[in-house]
């Protein structure tokens, strides 16, 4: 490893963090669809949802965050898109600098305007009314596992920021990630829904973190759900981070 | 072709290939640039031109033959390639929602340099980019973000400098400002290595000239060695007419001047 590596990942991260805080934009359109997304289903849906749960919200947040995230990364594969066609990304790869700063940078910038969306949703949870007792031990276990989702799907977005041809092809892949809650024990019970997409809704990715969050933050016990939920972050993880490791590779040679 | 044999060449490129898929980018080019030099790779579109250049800085591999850099080989000593060269590519490689000064000062951080706001400062003046200096770039003209982009190459002062057609889309006063800071950069000592398909940039910047053609280098030497290539030139009177440039800049009234403020943002 180059001995400047930490060095140049903390200063280029501090330039791509300084386009967030200059677009304070981009975190305001991330939070709104998941945001949108809840109002539309305490106060429209909700009512007629038997969740099994005394509050709606309480029940639905952990899908929120998760949907979150996976808009938000649609914003990392934007922004690394947008280097690579500006030309300061060969700029970087033909200076004296460790070159895989040059990711690492994009992807702990995608963490941190991450986890101040997930921030601002929470927020706007408490005043709808979501409560919780949950010690602190649990909460940094929500936290936990939403970093490792989040640089799961940040690796993801990584593929096709480096690859894509258009703005457009940059972001569009993220409306899959998107909709994945929506057939997921996230808004509704997964025993309501038909045998097939009862199967698929239990046994994708979503499920079983939607699940680990919601008990640790109502404190029932987690059971093996979070062993579930973590083994599908961190295989998506090195899977995703394998491909875009392998693209980049291609791409500087 | 003719090849000059120089001490010690800031560049030397020899019998260098590259395929990309089907097409034969290159096709065994060869050549060498003096240290402190400007030398000037002519071509139309597509002849090549960048292919030397993103292998010269080490972001393309060569599939046969060896490019090295201030004695140092482009595919075994990557590294200290990087540390010696600075690349100017074709579209100005700035970071636009960052201000003139903070890209000066980024480049300087990643060069690990010390004392980076005083870099960016001397380079902000050397260009002309003090007062627009604390502006986003997002705001900057085609010629000032093109000022911009040279300074950012300067930052650190490195031996050898690649400007991969520098003056393409600018308007005719902005190129006349990229062809005194190239100028400049060769007085200072620096080795250029630059590539255009404008006939008149070449001949007013380079030491020597090469052109490229179909992966090729056809031929190689100064102006005037090239000049003699054709029979000599038959003596004829006629009028001096200025041209078009002429007028343009006489009527605008701004030669060569670092014109900042009153340039229209992008």
């Amino acid at each position: 490893m180059n001995r400047h590596f930490f060095a140049d990942t903390a200063y280029l991260t501090g330039r791509s963090l300084r386009h967030i805080t200059r677009s304070v934009d981009t975190i305001i359109t991330t939070t709104i669809m998941p945001i949108a997304f809840m109002l539309l289903f305490v106060y429209v849906f909700g009512g007629a949802i038997k969740s099994g749960s005394h509050s709606y919200v309480n029940y639905l947040l952990p899908g929120i965050l998760l949907i979150t995230i996976a808009s938000g990364i649609s914003y990392t594969a934007f922004r690394l898109f947008l280097d690579l066609q500006s030309g300061i990304f060969e700029r970087f790869q033909s200076m004296p600098i460790a070159r895989s700063s040059v990711l690492w940078a994009h992807v702990l910038t995608s963490l941190v305007a991450n986890l101040i969306s997930l921030v601002v949703v929470v927020l706007v949870a408490l005043l709808i009314g979501f409560r919780s007792g949950a010690g602190v031990l649990s909460w940094l276990a929500v936290v936990g596992i939403l970093i490792v989702f989040t640089l799961a799907l940040t690796w993801i977005a990584v593929i096709p920021g480096l690859t894509a041809k258009s703005v457009d092809g940059a972001s569009a892949f993220s409306y899959p990630l998107i909709f994945l809650p929506l057939v997921s024990s996230a808004f509704v019970p997964t025993s309501t829904m038909p045998g097939p997409v009862r199967a698929f809704a239990e046994y994708q990715p979503v499920t079983s973190i939607v699940n680990t969050i919601r008990d640790l933050y109502t404190q029932q016990p987690v059971g093996t759900d979070i062993w579930i939920a973590l083994a599908w972050c961190v295989a998506i993880l090195v899977v995703a981070y394998t491909f875009a490791m392998v693209i980049y590779r291609g791409k500087i040679s | 072709m003719t090849v000059l044999s120089v001490d010690a060449p800031a560049i030397h490129v020899q019998g260098v290939t590259k395929s990309y898929k089907k097409v034969q980018a290159l096709r065994g080019v060869d050549f060498a640039v003096a240290t402190g030099s400007i030398f000037a790779l002519l071509g139309s579109n597509g002849a090549g031109k960048t292919t030397v250049v993103r292998i010269l800085s080490t972001l393309l591999h060569l599939d046969a033959g060896t490019a090295s850099v201030n004695g140092f080989d482009v595919a075994t000593q990557a590294a200290d390639v990087r540390g010696c060269i600075s690349l100017t590519g074709q579209f100005a490689a700035v970071d636009e929602i960052l201000s003139g000064r903070e890209n000066l000062v980024l480049i300087a951080h990643l060069r690990h340099l010390e004392d980076p706001g005083a870099i960016a400062d001397a380079l902000l003046d050397r260009f002309s980019l003090t007062e627009a200096g604390a502006r986003r770039v997002s705001t900057y003209s085609g010629g000032m973000r093109r000022r911009l982009d040279i300074a950012m190459s300067l930052v650190g002062n490195p031996q050898v400098i690649f400007l991969d057609e520098p003056t393409t889309g600018l308007d005719p006063e902005a190129r006349i400002e990229v062809w005194q800071a190239v100028k400049e950069l060769a007085a200072h000592g620096t080795t250029v290595l630059l590539t255009t398909h404008y006939l008149d940039e070449a001949e007013q910047l380079a030491d020597r000239i090469a052109i490229l053609d179909e992966g090729r280098i056809i031929v190689n030497g100064t102006l005037a060695e090239l000049k003699q290539l054709l029979p000599p030139a038959k003596v004829e009177y006629v009028e001096k007419q200025p041209t078009l440039e002429d007028v343009f800049l006489a009527l605008v009234g701004r030669e060569a001047k670092a014109g900042t403020d009153a340039e229209e943002p992008r």
